[in-house]
């Protein structure tokens, strides 16, 4: 057993009785995989609490055991000082903790007043419901329309209505997984300052997060779970980036370069390439969705070969119509386009579209282009491309013919990536190239994306997470209700434009 | 419009084989099948103590009826194993390609419907052309059969469990109304159509029993389709669509809709060609209950087999053995040969129940961050 190294400190753990949640010692199995390693947390009342950690290293899984929705190997929960069993999210509710999942699991087809009811027993009073969500939400200072489509609402109304459905079971400790990922600048401070609010009420939130900036602006206390392990507890006040990246990734890995340059993701200078010929030029494009909505309406950009063009747009905005048309992936129903005949792509979704997760990773880089192929597969070439890949792109897999679905979700990333790649395509569009990656595949990934612009490609990414446009993009577009609009490379400039505001340079 | 993506197939829990079988991998896939076997043998033995019947007695019958003799196995089972083996790589192909063909049985009814018109008009042409000419029919009518269900699919995005199953009892009734009606034998005394002449019938491999031809050609489609399915670009976009519609259209940009009616259409044409070669190589005729349920039963064939092709050959095999073994059953033990179907859909469901489980410990061990 290794124990934590010495910068790491467990530090300030408040006695178990003071805590409104206290989880000692709790273990969990996967099969052979060890997912909690005896992880501890203790949660004060009245604080926002940032439960830290690499994908992999067990927070949401942690959570899950407080929420009752996975049973603890070993290990002890208590609430208010006395210990429980927690066999069921039913159970969770009625000792008053809730949790926003990162997924949220509202009914689409049914109002907010429907999905906030659901799970209650008893007869259903459409206006007492309403009236219900109505009284949570202004108590609680979040607008919500009660009597709303849960379908029609943006991402931020839906996450609202997610808290106001543990609200309404007046839960005092609240579990929020990943909340502002899907959240544009703006909505996310608004979340945060309601977090404050309702942690300073007495109640309690755990804030699960791989963004440190968010942890230590807002927290009162960070835990970090490492390979399931608890190897930090302290107050956010006395520690820093560089000491939470310490803990998260261990001491040794921070010292690798490009782990580096993902922490510290604003101090990063991109090496400037030199910007060739216009490669994907797209006027005034209209692209219609295939329910028919259009949902881009005369957008125009232009990306040179050799830069990395960013888009910014909250979600919803027509971005994934106007980057599937870059792609070749479906066509604008009108303006002109100038795009080359193969186009790398990395769709959002990469195990619904970019994956055969029960294949082999041989059959997934010849799903490439699979469409034009015509004869006989050349499958020996194929394995010998494959073990290229594995190799030039550092994908860990015990060989070619072991399925996908076997692979970390990093390294699935790199086989995408590579596949892509693998023709150096003139252009290629990536959408939320790190989504769910560790430190070190988010910096191998983002390194391929800056050699394929160096190699000349035309590159445009959109990623929900603006800092990671930010650090990635040559130039910005915000998109917003179907429009493109050139923004400068910052932060406030991007986040007005993605909601519509004009940009000041427009000006 | 994509309507393929849209349908539920991926929900179902179809077993999936890869492309390809590692040592290793046949060894488990024998020693899985061992099991399921000795699971449908328990049950069958405690549904013959459960209903009164010595079970050494029927089990006896059961074996002789299949193996017992050189005549039960070229004449009995193998002769059954060759609709089932043909219908049951029908199923595999559409399941592959993540279609949900539950039409084989009417597919195959088409086919052996259309053999037996086209029967009645070619008995002009020299022999070999004429055969030909009435398996060709077959194929062409349970693919023209599986269109109309593939065409449901992607137009109107109709479940093909539900269109095929209809399309099953359309297929059935017609052959009612065409053995009364226009196909039915010149003495219209017989709800039968006439007797395919001598010259037609499929030549029979071995003298003195009734193994026809059909066999050879089950044999060499398997080994086709396997073939086809692993080294041809094709056979590769048919799984990738089967595999995940999403990202065949999106990362292989293939023409999934496309894919997915030439796969149904195959099928169907395998299960017409199933239909076409019961008809002129064993009943010689068509008539009301023309197939015992071959249709239904290549779907245990297919499943079974993991829907390998080469996998097909021996479960259709087996399931052969297994029918004409329950006939022998009845015969010479007094066991209803019900009790068969109730230890196939055992196997069936173990088979389903297997592969379920191990997909769940899989998933299990993964959501685990």
């Amino acid at each position: 057993m290794v124990l934590p190294a010495p910068a790491n400190r467990i530090v300030n753990t408040p006695a178990a009785e003071d805590a409104i949640l206290s989880l000692q010692g709790i273990t969990r199995r996967f099969g052979s995989v060890l997912a909690l390693d005896e992880a501890s947390l203790v949660i004060r009342p009245g604080t926002v609490h940032a439960l830290l950690g690499e994908n992999g290293a067990g927070k949401t899984t942690l959570m899950r055991v407080a929420f009752g929705l996975l049973k603890p190997d070993a290990g002890t929960i208590r609430l208010r000082g006395a210990i429980r069993t927690i066999p069921s999210p039913a159970v969770a509710l009625a000792l008053g903790i809730g949790m926003v999942h990162q997924h949220f699991t509202l009914v689409p087809a049914m109002t907010v007043a429907e999905n906030v009811a659901l799970g209650r027993h008893g007869r259903y009073n459409p206006r007492a419901a309403s009236a219900r969500v109505r009284d949570v939400a202004s108590r609680a200072g979040l607008s919500l329309d009660p009597d709303a489509l849960v379908s029609t609402l943006p991402v931020g109304a839906q996450q609202r209505c997610e808290i106001v459905k543990a609200l309404a079971r007046d839960v005092q400790l609240l579990v929020l997984d990943e909340p502002t990922a899907v959240l544009a600048p703006s909505e996310a401070a608004e979340l945060l300052r309601w977090i404050r609010r309702f942690a300073d009420a007495g109640n309690a939130i755990v804030l699960i997060t791989h963004k440190l900036r968010d942890a230590l602006a807002i927290a009162d206390d960070v835990t970090v779970l490492r390979r399931g392990r608890t190897v930090l507890a302290i107050r956010a006040s006395s520690t820093n980036e560089s000491g939470l990246a310490n803990a998260m990734l261990g001491n040794e890995m921070t010292a690798a370069a490009g782990v580096a340059s993902v922490i510290a993701s604003d101090e990063v200078a991109l090496v400037t390439a030199t910007t060739g010929a216009p490669v994907l030029v797209a006027d005034a494009i209209h692209v219609a969705d295939p329910r028919g909505v259009e949902r881009v309406r005369g957008a125009t950009l232009r990306v040179h070969a050799g830069e990395i063009v960013g888009i910014a747009a909250v979600e919803g905005e027509g971005q994934h119509e106007l980057l599937r048309v870059l792609a070749g992936r479906c066509e604008p129903t009108s303006g002109s386009l100038q795009r080359p005949d193969v186009v790398g792509f990395v769709p959002e979704d990469r195990h619904h579209e970019a994956l055969l997760l029960e294949s082999s990773l041989v059959e997934n880089i010849a799903l490439r282009g699979a469409g034009a192929r015509r004869g006989r597969m050349p499958w020996s070439a194929l394995r010998d491309t494959t073990a290229s890949i594995v190799r030039d792109y550092n994908v860990l897999t015990s060989g070619v013919q072991s399925p996908v679905r076997a692979l970390s979700g990093g390294n699935q990333q790199k086989l995408v990536m590579g596949r892509e790649l693998i023709d150096a395509p003139a252009a290629l569009v990536v959408v939320n190239p790190s989504r769910g990656l560790d430190f070190r595949a988010t910096a191998a990934v983002r390194d391929s994306l800056r050699s394929a612009r160096l190699a000349g490609a035309a590159v445009v990414v959109y990623s929900s997470d603006l800092d990671e446009v930010l650090l990635l993009a040559d130039r910005i577009y915000a998109m917003h209700d179907g429009v493109l609009t050139e923004t400068p490379n910052d932060r406030e400039s991007v986040g007005r434009a993605m909601l519509g505001g004009s940009s000041p340079s427009g000006a | 419009m994509l309507t393929a993506s849209s349908t539920p197939v991926d929900q179902v829990a179809i077993p999936r084989s890869g492309s390809r079988t590692t040592a290793g991998e046949t060894l488990a896939f024998v020693a899985r099948t061992t099991a399921l076997a000795g699971v449908a043998l328990v049950v069958l033995v405690l549904l013959l103590v459960a209903t009164g019947h010595d079970p050494a007695v029927a089990l006896t019958a059961l074996v002789r009826g299949a193996f017992g003799s050189w005549y039960a196995i070229t004449s009995a089972t193998l002769v059954r194993a060759v609709p089932l083996a043909l219908a049951g790589l029908a199923v595999a192909i559409a399941f592959r390609a993540g279609i949900l063909n539950i039409g084989a049985e009417g597919q195959l009814l088409m086919g052996a419907a259309i053999a037996a018109a086209v029967a009645s008009v070619v008995g002009s042409l020299p022999a070999p052309i004429a055969i030909v000419c009435i398996l060709l029919a077959g194929a062409a009518a349970g693919g023209a059969w599986a269109s109309i269900a593939a065409l449901l699919r992607q137009r109107f995005g109709v479940l093909e469990v539900i269109s095929t199953i209809m399309l099953n009892f359309l297929a059935q009734y017609l052959i009612g109304w065409l053995v009364r009606g226009p196909l039915q034998e010149p003495t219209r005394i017989n709800p039968q159509s006439k007797s395919l002449p001598d010259a037609l019938h499929l030549p029979v491999l071995l003298e003195g029993t009734r193994l026809h031809v059909g066999v050879l050609l089950a044999i060499a489609l398997a080994i086709g389709a396997w073939w086809w399915l692993k080294e041809t670009a094709g056979g590769f976009r048919l799984r990738a669509v089967g595999a995940n519609a999403a990202a065949a259209a999106t990362t292989g940009q293939i023409r999934v809709g496309r894919t997915v009616v030439l796969a149904f259409v195959a099928s169907g044409a395998l299960a017409g060609l199933a239909g076409s070669v019961e008809f002129t190589g064993v009943t010689y005729a068509l008539y009301d209950n023309f197939s015992p349920g071959y249709g239904f039963t290549a779907i245990a064939v297919a499943l079974l087999a993991r829907l390998n092709p080469i996998g097909v050959l021996a479960t259709a095999l087996l399931f052969g053995a297994l029918e004409a073994g329950a006939n022998a059953m009845q015969r010479d033990a007094g066991v209803p040969s019900v009790v068969v179907s109730v230890v196939e859909a055992t196997l069936i469901l173990s088979v389903v129940a297997a592969e379920r489980w191990q997909s769940r410990s899989v998933a299990r061990a993964e959501s685990g961050t």
